[in-house]
């Protein structure tokens, strides 16, 4: 419990940190942006509370927000992100047989669960936190494409991180 | 109670999702003005799309009443426009030779018949004899010869067109001079035309310009069309060529008639040397 606490802060401030001062800066073709920072929403284990798990993807969507002056723009993004989190983990997982208060990682879920969970998730965040910013149907083409080409990145992203930390742990 | 305990947990989330997905955007819509202002607009949009349906539904309704005013409101505008009147003065130009003393009036005319399509074509134009037309006039356009007035009331008058069996003028190749006399060609084209009587010694290229002679009732130099065939027909003492005439005589719109004031005095000298002769 408390080392899920202690892995979980450390890991809203690193990611919060490399998306605020590594990530904001990259931008492929003015058409790829990504938003990596929702992996903490992803990887909260499976018994977080829903009260906690919204109030946190709120908060996170804030912080973020302050970076980017943007108030309430990521913050919407990501508590929709929660709900699409526990609609998706509601109708894939089966909450019993779990132990140890295992999270979604791509090493214990294995890379076709996380692979697809990391995709939709990240498509429907961005597709909100998109339309949202642009705010108008004119140009949905282009904002279309942006939140394509950028779940790509983030998915890529994402992947590439699962696979960082994936002797840690071993695999279900 | 299981399945119970699962709805409740949906509904939960549902629930937890509605709260601070309105506090973000409410915090969104708040702080950004762009937003803000757009939201208000696209309000703004809403109602005044409603607005504009409503308005052509109305329109629709009330068409019938609109087309009989605007039919009215032509008829009254046509009655105003200046081609339903006759036009009583006449702007005349005049071109003065000072070095060959030769003086060519012209009068603007606009075409109200024509036609292309039988063996003896003529076309109308509205001057006539109070504007100083007469018999025996040339009639030009902007791009070639037309043809001679041939009959004049008080304000039309007749031109006998190119594209007549009966129509001869005279006229020359551009370069090198050589005379021939120009007809309409035999198969009725409106775009073709025989040049007749030119000298063997002439050398006409394909291609060459054929204008007025100034021999007869026009300037020399106004185009008259270009030559398409050097050897339409064989077996004659003199050159015979087909040419594309430079005017499109279906289109004729408006024409100026040209009055060589020497022409009275031209014939009447050369009906004198023929009875001398």
């Amino acid at each position: 419990m408390i080392r899920a606490i202690i892995i979980n802060t450390l890991r809203f401030i690193v990611l919060v940190f490399i998306q605020v001062f590594l990530l904001k800066n990259i931008t492929l073709y003015n058409l790829s942006t990504p938003y990596l920072y929702i992996l903490f929403i992803l990887l909260l284990p499976f018994e977080t509370p829903n009260a906690l798990l919204f109030l946190l993807a709120f908060v996170l969507g804030l912080t973020i927000d302050a970076f980017y002056d943007t108030p309430g723009l990521h913050a919407a993004a990501c508590v929709l992100l929660a709900l699409v989190r526990v609609l998706f983990i509601s109708i894939t997982v089966q909450k019993e047989g779990f132990d140890n208060e295992p999270e979604p990682t791509l090493s214990n879920m294995g890379f076709r669960w996380f692979f697809t969970y990391a995709l939709v998730l990240t498509l429907f965040h961005h597709f909100f936190l998109f339309n949202l910013e642009v705010f108008s149907l004119s140009g949905i083409q282009y904002t279309l494409s942006r939140v394509i080409l950028s779940s790509i990145f983030t998915v890529f992203l994402m992947l590439v991180s699962g696979l960082l930390f994936y002797s840690r742990k071993e695999r279900k | 109670m299981r399945n119970l305990l699962i709805f409740i947990t949906k509904y939960n989330a549902f629930f937890l999702f509605l709260i601070f997905e309105i506090s973000s955007l409410v915090i969104y819509i708040k702080y950004n003005s762009f937003q803000k202002a757009s939201f208000i607009n696209s309000s703004n949009q809403v109602t005044g799309y409603l607005y504009t349906q409503k308005t052509d539904l109305d329109g629709y309704l009330s068409l019938k009443e609109v087309n009989d005013s605007l039919a009215r409101e032509n008829a009254a505008l046509r009655n105003q426009l200046k081609s339903s009147f006759y036009i009583d003065t006449v702007a005349k130009h005049k071109l003065n030779d000072t070095v060959y003393k030769v003086e060519y009036e012209y009068t603007v005319a606009r075409v109200i018949n024509n036609s292309t399509n039988r063996s003896f074509n003529y076309l109308t134009i509205n001057k006539g004899s109070k504007d100083g037309i007469g018999v025996g006039m040339g009639v030009i356009c902007s791009s070639g010869i037309v043809g001679k007035v041939v009959n004049v009331t008080e304000h039309l008058a007749n031109v006998q067109s190119m594209l007549n069996k009966d129509t001869r003028f005279s006229v020359m190749l551009a370069k090198n001079k050589e005379i021939g006399s120009i007809r309409w060609g035999d198969d009725l084209d409106p775009h073709k035309g025989l040049l007749m009587d030119v000298n063997n010694n002439a050398q006409p290229q394909y291609g060459e310009m054929v204008v007025t002679s100034g021999y007869s009732l026009f300037p020399a130099g106004i185009p008259v069309g270009k030559i398409s065939n050097l050897h339409p027909k064989g077996g004659s003492i003199s050159l015979n060529m087909e040419i594309t005439f430079a005017v499109d005589y279906s289109k004729l719109q408006y024409v100026d008639v040209v009055d060589y004031k020497y022409a009275k005095e031209q014939e009447g000298l050369e009906a004198q040397q023929k009875k001398d002769d």
